[in-house]
């Protein structure tokens, strides 16, 4: 299977990125579980795919249970280096590439779907 | 939920909640026995006998027990609306296996959906764990075609390099794209 014909391919890959690597310590967080139905998976596809074309570095991501806001799925949290968490609802694909952009990339809060901080 | 690959992300999220350190999920579409099987195995902390009755009611979700929610009950439901059901095999302490089955050509099975992304989430958002993927297509002359990804060999290469950064994202999500549409489009022939 391909996946093993490419690890030698995965090897460069790797130090190539090793000599990209940037050390902004931006996280990005999204909740799963109950959120799922809410479309937690794309609002986590387009944070990835935001990190892939934009070649932004340094950026986490993770996932955690529900906490207990679920009408307001799907959620994504923001945290930018030592900077409080900021939380955001209802975060659907476009919602999400905006605030990849906009917090992550440049360090402004999108407001409008802010839930708290 | 709309895809079964949600319900396996859903489902794969009580594992990793249930502190496993090994969790296998299995998708096989099998075109001769008209069957679609889904499976999570996970080594996790597993469920006594009367546990594992009451996650498959819909109306068990007391917040004591957070391992499970509604998530087994909808998987049912959607599984036995297909000509399919659910089995759920564990014991305290042993880990459990959640396998669900549908009739492949029942009108009301759901999509499979995008199991690539699944995937991913799951690899990218719990690095921490064992992953092991395996997507299987067997035609209707009896022939299997298989897509197996172990997160061993990828994470050893990566040491602690993180799985989102761009270029290793890329290669991975490509990895896993490829990987399956390529058995994917058998299914539609």
């Amino acid at each position: 299977m391909p996946a093993i014909k490419s690890l030698e391919e995965l090897k460069r890959v790797r130090e190539e990125a090793l000599q990209k690597k940037q050390m902004k310590a931006a996280a990005g967080n999204v909740q799963g579980t109950c959120g799922i139905a809410a479309g937690a998976r794309d609002t986590m596809k387009s944070v990835l795919s935001f990190i892939e074309t934009n070649n932004l570095s340094g950026v986490t991501v993770t996932q955690t249970g529900c906490i207990g806001m679920c009408e307001q799925e799907p959620i994504l949290q923001v945290v930018i280096g030592e900077d409080a968490k900021v939380v955001y609802g209802k975060v659907n694909a476009e919602v999400a590439e905006q605030i990849m952009r906009q917090h992550v990339q440049n360090g402004m809060p999108v407001k409008d779907y802010v839930l708290s901080i | 939920m709309r895809e079964i690959s949600l319900h396996l992300l859903d489902i794969a999220e009580n594992s990793v909640a249930a502190q496993s350190h090994n969790i296998r999920i299995e998708a096989h579409e099998n075109l001769q026995s008209d069957l679609l099987t889904v499976c999570v195995t996970d080594d996790g902390c597993g469920m006594d006998a009367k546990t594992a009755q009451q996650v498959l009611d819909p109306f068990y979700t007391t917040r004591t027990t957070r391992k499970v929610g509604l998530g087994i009950p909808l998987l049912k439901l959607a599984a036995e609306m297909s000509g399919g059901g659910l089995t759920l095999v564990t014991e305290a302490g042993q880990g459990a296996k959640v396998e669900a089955s549908f009739r492949h050509s029942h009108i009301d099975r759901m999509p499979l959906g995008d199991l690539a992304m699944t995937f991913l989430t799951l690899l990218v958002s719990y690095p921490h764990i064992h992953w092991v993927f395996v997507y299987q297509v067997t035609d209707r002359d009896g022939q299997s075609h298989e897509f197996n990804f172990d997160d061993v060999e990828l994470k050893t290469i990566l040491d602690d390099m993180s799985m989102t950064e761009p270029d290793i994202l890329k290669f991975v999500r490509g990895m896993f794209e490829e990987g399956i549409e390529a058995l994917a489009y058998q299914t539609v022939n």
